[in-house]
């Protein structure tokens, strides 16, 4: 029996109940978002299971809502069943205030180079990550370049006004 | 019938530097000998990272043909060389690199920033590039262009030529010169 969105989702909330929610299926591939605190027991459920067996990390990165109170920093993983041919993405949310989330690294070793990318554009800081550093830019970097609201570059300033020009024309 | 070897016959000279001559001699200033010699024989280190390095690169072969300036020798170690020619985007991770090459060349030395990314960081308006080499290292010739093409190229190895040919000889030990050579935290 080949697997399917909808087994997988039923696996999913007979585990872990009313704590999964936003269930999607954008272009075909089951999503949903779990707890900051569950993002490891989720996994290692999919990990572990003889059926759901999702036992490679195909991608690791993160997304930055501004207007999303408290949650404005969503971590997004992709998972993959190299048997099945089955992709999974799970979501998590966390305040970019205090963007804490548990390290992958100890399930799949790959995160590693991923979780640092992620703190290094967006400051998420991944509890128990065995080297949590710049991985990309440069060390004396101040800021996380892919959150939103850092200052503007010369080139999208001046887009910005030729945008109200424009505005004010027509 | 030709002969198979055909020999060119229009072999350009560099002029003269100004001076005095007479019967069994000639007579101007180390300033003009000196850098009549050096404009003619520059030795470029290229530094290429992107497409300007690919114009470069049209430049020095045979139809553009740098070598008619005396700049054939390229060289790759810095310690060689009088003028480094920095083509392309530079990242902010490369900046340091660029600084070592330049430290490490022997003074008098030159630099030339060619093409739009070299001389201001160009379209990478982004937190990962330099935004102009002249942020790390003093530039004497800007080149614009994105990139430019092998004749802007050469106009501004020409105007380097320019520079090299009517230096002082006193320009590196002046003041004005130690004091741009702080404002870059170069001893």
């Amino acid at each position: 029996m080949s697997l399917t969105n909808d087994y997988i989702k039923q696996r999913l909330v007979e585990k872990f109940g009313e704590e999964l929610t936003s269930f999607e299926e954008p272009f075909g591939i089951l999503s949903f978002t779990a707890p900051a605190a569950l993002n490891l027991k989720v996994m290692q459920f999919l990990y572990d299971d003889e059926e759901l067996q999702f036992r490679f990390l195909t991608d690791l990165t993160a997304v930055h809502y501004p207007h999303q109170a408290d949650a404005e920093l969503a971590v997004v993983y992709h998972l993959y069943n190299f048997r099945e041919k089955v992709r999974l993405r799970l979501k998590i949310f966390v305040p970019v205030a205090a963007p804490k989330v548990f390290t992958a690294t100890k399930l799949f070793e790959s995160a590693n180079w991923m979780e640092r990318e992620t703190y290094d554009f967006y400051g998420v800081e991944f509890v128990g990550h065995p080297n949590l550093k710049r991985i990309l830019n440069v060390d004396e970097m101040t800021y996380f370049p892919m959150t939103q609201g850092i200052p503007a570059g010369k080139t999208r300033r001046v887009l910005i006004r030729m945008t109200r020009c424009l505005d004010a024309k027509y | 019938m030709a002969r198979p070897v055909q020999h060119n016959t229009k072999v350009k000279m560099v002029e003269i530097p100004k001076g005095y001559s007479g019967e069994g001699f000639f007579a101007t200033t180390f300033d003009k000998a000196i850098g009549a010699a050096r404009k003619n024989s520059i030795w470029p280190l290229p530094f290429a990272t992107s497409c300007c390095g690919i114009e470069f690169m049209a430049t020095a072969a045979s139809h553009y043909d740098l070598a008619r300036f005396g700049a054939e020798r390229m060289a790759f170690t810095p310690r060689q060389c009088d003028l480094l020619m920095v083509m392309g985007t530079i990242a902010k991770k490369m900046g340091p690199v660029l600084r070592q090459v330049y430290l490490q060349m022997a003074e008098p030395r030159w630099v030339i920033a060619v093409g739009a990314c070299a001389s201001s960081g160009g379209v990478f308006d982004t937190y990962s590039v330099l935004q102009g080499i002249d942020q790390v290292i003093p530039v004497d010739v800007y080149v614009p262009g994105c990139p430019p093409r092998p004749e802007a190229i050469l106009d501004g190895f020409m105007r380097i030529q320019e520079l090299v040919g009517q230096e002082s000889l006193r320009r590196r030990h002046s003041e004005r010169y130690k004091d741009l050579m702080n404002s870059y935290g170069i001893q």
